[in-house]
Formats: C-alpha cells, structure tokens, sequence
C-alpha cells in the first residue's frame, strides 16, 4: 500500500472535477514520489475513477514519467541533430564507461545516476551537450566528463 | 548624463554558457560600487555562437555588444566603456564600427524577434514601450472579420511546418458556430535541432500572447492554451508571468480594455512525446488522454478540443499577428516573394561558424545563410549537405545552395521548410548516418497507431543497420525505396508521412555513399565504426606502450621499444589508441 498519502490526496482535491487532469496530476504525482508504481496508479485510479488501465497508458505513452525509481541525479544527453553530428555518441561513452552501466541499464547501482537521452535540449550552438539535473554542460570532450561527474554525490 | 545600462542575455543558451555567473557578478559588484548603472536581463540575443553575451549602451561610445564573456572579465571591460575607452577584447559589435556593414546583422531582417534580446522579457512595461498591445487595442477597434480579411490579405503561412495561409485557417475557425471556441498555440518545438519558438517565448513571450488575443477576438473565441514543451523551463516561467502581467493590466481576463472581449488563457505542459506537435494529438494530449493522432476531417475548426471549434498556430505565426495589425499587409507583402511573404526564423546550428538564432526575408538563398549570415563552415571544412525540417525534411546538398528559402522552391528540392531548424553538415558528416539518425527518432517516437509507421520505419531503420555494419545488399536500396513510398501512403499523419523523407534525400543527393557502404563495405567519412578497421603501422610505431594502456579490452600486444599490433578480432573500434599515439602510427581505415 502507498504511504503517506497526505499531500497526494491534497493534489487529488485541487484537480478533482476539471477536465483533461491527468497529465498534470501523474506529473505533480511524479514530483511527490519519484516515479510513478503501480501502487500510485492503483491509487489514482481508485480516487479519481479514471480507469487504471487509461492511467497506465497515458503513463507510458509520455517519456515524462518514469515507472521506475531514477538515480539523485539524472543525466540528460542531448541527441539532437547538432549534438550528433559532433559526436555526442563519444561522451556517451565516457559515461557509460565512468559510471560502469551494462547494457540495458541506465541507473548506477549506488542510486547516484540515472543516464537517460532526450531528443534535443535546444542548446545547439553548444553541442555537443549534457545536463545534470538543472545545468547544462556544453562544448564537451570525452575527458572532461570524470571532472564533471566528480561535482555530484 | 544619461542611463547607462548593461543588458545580459539570459536566454536558456546563455545561461549554459555561464552568462548567470556574469549577471551575479555585475550585480554584486553594482552594489558594492553604487555606480548609476542599470542592469538588466534580456532574451537570446541570436549570436548563441558568442554567449555569454553582454552590451552596453547609453555611454558616449554607444552600443556596444561584447561575446564570450567571462566572470572574470566583466568589471574590467565595464569600467574600460565607463571610461570612454573602447574595450579591446570580447568585442562582437559596436555602433561606431556600424553594424550595418556586419554581414551577419545586414542579411537578417527582424520582425519576429524585433525584441528579442533587447527588452526583459519579464517586464510588460519594456513590451509596451515597444508598441506592446497597440495592434490588440487597434484590432479591437475593428470588426472581427475586418481582422480576418487584414491577416488573409498579408498572405502569413503558418510557420509551424506545412505553410498554410493563416487567414484562411482563420476564416474557416470564424465560420463555425459558437459559442464556446479554443485557440492553441503549438509550442511543442519536438524537431531535434530547432529552438526558435524557445528562443521567442523565452525573449518576447507577450508578443505571442498578443498575437493569441488577436486571434481569438477576430474567430470568437473566449479561451486559449498554450500547449509548451517542459523540457523549455524558462519559456513556461516567463510566460506565466507575462499571463499575470497581463491580468493585472486587463489585457487579459473578462471585458479586456473595457471591450465586450473576454479571453482566459492556460498553459499546458507537454510530457515528452513528439507526436504531440501534432494538432490532433495535441489536443488529446490537452484533454489528458495519450496524445495519438487521429483522422481529419474533420478539422479541428470543425470538431477540436473537447469537440469544439478550435483553431491552432505555431508560435511563430501568433508572433507575427501583431506585427501585420500595426503595419498593414502591403508592408508585410513588401517583404519575402510573391508565395511567401513575410521573414522566417531559422536555428542554424551544426558545422557552421555562427550558430544561433536569425531572422530572414523569404527569398533569400540558403548561400547566403550558411555563409553570409552564418560566416561559412567551421574550421575550415567542405561544405556537404544542409538539413532542413528535422525528421520530416530533408538534405540538400552543394549544387542546390542557390534555393531559395520559400515554401515550394524548398518542397521542390524534397526537403520541407519545417519549423526552422537548420544544421549544416560538413565532409566528415556520414549521409547514410544521418539518415539513420533520423529514422531511429521517428521509429522511436511512431505512436503505433498506424502499421506502416510502427513497423515500416523499423523494417528501414534495421536495413540502414544492416549497409552501415557493412552487411548491406545491392537490392537494398530498391527496399528502401518501396518500404519509403507505402509508409508515405499509409500513414495517417505527418510523422508517418514524412518519416521516409531523411532517406529518400540522401538516397538522392548522395547515392555514392550509400554505394560506398554497400559495395566496397567502406564509409567514406569513418563515421560508420563497423566499417573500420585498426592496424598498428610497424615503421612509425615507437613501442612506447601508449595505446595498450588505454586500450580497454587489452587488444594491443608488443614489447616496448618494439612495433604493437592490434589483434582485429577483439578490437571494439573505440579510438582510444587513435587519439593516444603521438606518432601517428595507429591507422584507421
Ligand atoms: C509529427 C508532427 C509534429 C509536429 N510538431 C509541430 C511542432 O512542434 N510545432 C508546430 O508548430 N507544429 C508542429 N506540427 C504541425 C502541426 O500539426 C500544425 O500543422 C501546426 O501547429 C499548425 O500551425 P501553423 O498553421 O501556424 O503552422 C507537427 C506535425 C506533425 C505531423
């Protein structure tokens, strides 16, 4: 069963009785608890009577929200045409080697990282580009990601 | 004397380039110092290649504009304009250098982002001192289809892709019954390399809603959103405070400037989907539904969000609204071609000097983006191809520099004009890479809806795997070409249509090279690492055990002071041991 359930049922009454809600409620439920599990979907649907399988749907249609727990820091890169053409690939790989994924995984054991690719951060006269949380990292080498990574625990 | 003030660009660009950093540090050293200058924060000023960007003006050197500035480096260059003395490093542009002789500033023609960089952003005061909310007040002085006739006779086309003439987008919105009808502005902006409508919502976000109230007051409608992607932070806040802004001075709100006109309006954060620029899944994705494309007609001025009359433009089309109230259609027709009036903004960005944000008349050659407004390619390379419209567009390549920028001379070439994104690609770019860069978006972002689009994009996407491992079949690029036509015809929106598009250009424009992958197993430019193979050349290799350290499956073998080799069969093709040799023994090829 989902624990403290305060604030989300406070988010549940703001939103209950307007139309078209469930986006930004699942991203406002996403802010409260990380990710969104089944036990929160479960939830939500029992709360708000939006079937559980059309909240599972919208929940995996939008790359937004994550079903899964993520790392303290999330790890954008930045796949964009620009970026690609500058070999982002090349930092990819300086990152996945740093922080010791295998194939198929994006968070690092210890919870530290999570290393996802969004399709473009609109910084493109910076490429190739990374983001950390809230900053960007731009005109990146390979040998400049240990020294960034170093920044964050 | 007068104000001096100093204006830093605080667009999202900027502020990755550390120009918070030098915003703190003026602030901090203004404080300290009580010296009587203003400092103010501004949008993107559209040389994204020179951020930080900092100017100064109101002293007597005038306008002075200073690139790549760092912390370290402000107070001294601001005490140096204080004091007369022109600074001598940083310097991007100044008034007594004439800017009008700058080829980068006299190729552009700004309308759209006239303000862009020049006023704060947050400040409603700095847009109406610009002529902010003028065209709403004069367009509420006429009758709503006198507003409609003016847009229609401007000839705008939308700029959010296809080019369809707003005006008559417009009329058929009006024509429907009300009461109750939407506007939408579609700042989804999902095209990887594109950030103008960031840039203009981030810079001059009450000159979209301007454009929205227009709008909504000429098709009769009371309530708008705007549907903005949330990777684009800063845009969302700014353009929440421009909406209480606006509240508060009753542009906004119920019986706007003492009119019978009342519009509220929302925003409406995307969640990561691209399809959602869409205009059908657009609104599913407002109605908190998974954003799915679904058949038109009808349209959505006909049946749109909650199955009502809606009408939807592009960010940069609502921007433009303003512009044409206030200064007629002829004045608008006067600039761009006959078939498309008007400017465009681009993004141009990719292997080209000045990267950033520009605003050009239609009718202009790409030549002259590319090498008068972006000053040529970076570091001295060979022009290969330029892409335009993201995954729905296309490569155009050398012999078609001289196109014009307009909606049919682009369509003509097979590229589209899209939404502004440009990326300039170099020798060392790989056409059959591009392409499958391209075609892994749109297979990933396929909503699945239509088979051709989920499953046809994959069958192509496996086979441009398949010529860039070197595994590639002669009869290859026949499939190619019949998967790309039935995906073209059975797909129900513009991402299964145009998805095939990145291929079929560069199967056109650069046919050798795919032939290079498929017959001789070569990539021309090594991009294709499967195609790669590492040897050790024994006459130049010193022994000096460099590349076997880094290497990190140990596939380097030898004595020191004697020739390595490099055992092929284990070999992941990293570079490492080509970007470590100081002798240039390593060969790839
Ligand atoms: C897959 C797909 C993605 C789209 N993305 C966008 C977008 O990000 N921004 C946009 O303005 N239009 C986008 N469009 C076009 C819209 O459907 C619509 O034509 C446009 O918003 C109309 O505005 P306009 O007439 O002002 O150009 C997209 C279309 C498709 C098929």
């Amino acid at each position: 069963m989902l624990e403290n359930t305060d604030k989300l049922d406070a988010l549940i009454q703001k939103y209950q009785g307007q139309e078209g809600i469930l986006i930004p409620l699942l991203q406002e439920a996403q802010e409260l608890y990380g990710h969104i599990n089944k036990e929160l979907m479960l939830y939500l649907s029992a709360k708000t009577e939006i079937p559980a399988a059309e909240i599972f749907g919208v929940a995996t249609f939008y790359s937004m929200f994550k079903l899964k727990a993520q790392g303290r820091h999330v790890i954008k890169i930045c796949k964009g045409t620009a970026c690609h053409v500058s070999d982002v690939d090349s930092i990819k790989f300086a990152l996945i080697e740093q922080l010791k994924l295998r194939p198929g995984e994006d968070t690092t054991s210890d919870m530290r990282f999570t290393l996802v690719e969004v399709a473009c951060l609109g910084c493109c006269s910076l490429a190739p580009v990374i983001m950390i949380d809230d900053k960007t990292y731009g005109k990146l080498a390979p040998e400049d990601i240990v020294g960034i990574l170093a920044n964050y625990s | 004397m007068r104000a001096i003030t100093v204006k830093v660009g605080l667009a999202s660009c900027g502020i990755a380039a550390g120009a918070d950093a030098v915003y703190r540090r003026l602030e901090s050293y203004l404080i300290e110092s009580s010296k009587m200058v203003q400092l103010k924060r501004t949008g993107c000023i559209g040389m994204c290649f020179e951020e930080p960007i900092v100017e100064f003006d109101g002293g007597d050197l005038g306008r002075v504009t200073l690139g790549k500035v760092e912390p370290k480096q402000i107070i001294h260059l601001l005490e140096e304009y204080l004091s007369d003395r022109m600074p001598k490093t940083n310097l991007i542009l100044a008034d007594q250098h004439d800017a009008k002789h700058n080829p980068l500033m006299a190729s552009q023609m700004r309308i759209v982002l006239k303000n862009c960089g020049v006023i704060d952003p947050q400040s409603i005061e700095e847009y109406e001192e610009t002529g902010g909310y003028q065209a709403l007040k004069q367009a509420l002085s006429m009758r709503p289809y006198a507003v409609i006739d003016l847009v229609k006779a401007s000839g705008l086309r939308g700029r959010g892709g296809a080019g369809f003439p707003t005006g008559l987008k417009w009329d058929f919105a009006f024509e429907q019954p009300g009461p109750k009808k939407y506007v939408i502005c579609n700042a989804d902006e999902g095209d990887p390399g594109a950030f103008m409508d960031r840039s203009l919502l981030e810079g001059d976000p009450h000159r979209i809603i301007e454009g929205m109230l227009i709008g909504a007051y000429a098709m009769g409608a009371d309530e708008g959103y705007i549907y903005c992607r949330a990777e684009y932070p800063l845009a969302i806040k700014h353009l929440r405070i421009a909406i209480q802004a606006a509240i508060e001075k009753n542009y906004l709100g119920p019986n706007i400037m003492g009119t019978d006109f009342s519009f509220t309006l929302h925003i409406k954060e995307g969640a990561g989907a691209f399809v959602c620029g869409e205009e059908t899944a657009l609104m599913h994705s407002i109605e908190g539904l998974r954003g799915m494309p679904t058949l038109r007609p009808p349209y959505p001025a006909e049946s749109g969000l909650w199955g009502k009359p809606t009408n939807i433009n592009n960010v940069e089309t609502w921007a433009n609204v303003p512009w044409i109230i206030l200064n007629g259609p002829q004045a608008f027709r006067a600039i761009g071609t006959q078939q498309s009036p008007g400017t465009k903004v681009f993004a141009l960005a990719g292997k080209v000097v000045g990267s950033g944000l520009i605003e050009v008349p239609m009718g202009i050659s790409i030549r002259d983006i590319i090498y008068k407004v972006g000053g040529g390619i970076k570091d001295g390379k060979k022009f290969k191809a330029i892409q335009l419209g993201g995954p729905s567009g296309g490569c155009i390549p050398e012999e078609l520099l001289d196109t014009t920028v307009d909606y049919d001379s682009i369509n003509a070439t097979g590229a589209i004009m899209g939404s502004g994104g440009m990326v300039v690609m170099d020798e060392d770019t790989c056409m059959v890479d591009v392409a499958k860069y391209f075609l892994h978006f749109t297979q990933n972002e396929s909503c699945g809806k239509c088979t051709f689009c989920r499953i046809g994009t994959r069958r192509m996407l496996e086979i441009l795997d398949r010529i860039s491992q070197g595994k590639g079949e002669t009869e290859d690029i026949q499939r190619l070409q019949e998967l790309a036509q039935n995906i073209n015809q059975g797909s129900l929106c513009g991402l299964g249509q145009s998805a095939p598009n990145p291929v079929i250009t560069t199967l056109r424009y650069f046919r050798d090279e795919y032939e290079a992958h498929i017959v001789e197993k070569k990539c021309p430019t090594q991009v294709c690492v499967d195609l790669l193979t590492y040897t050790i050349d024994k006459d130049k290799c010193m022994g000096c055990h460099v590349c076997a350290l880094r290497c990190p499956v140990k596939c380097i073998s030898g004595k020191r002071k004697q020739p390595h080799v490099i055992d092929p069969a284990m070999c992941i093709k990293c570079d490492s041991c080509y970007k470590s040799c100081r002798f240039d023994a390593v060969v790839k090829a």
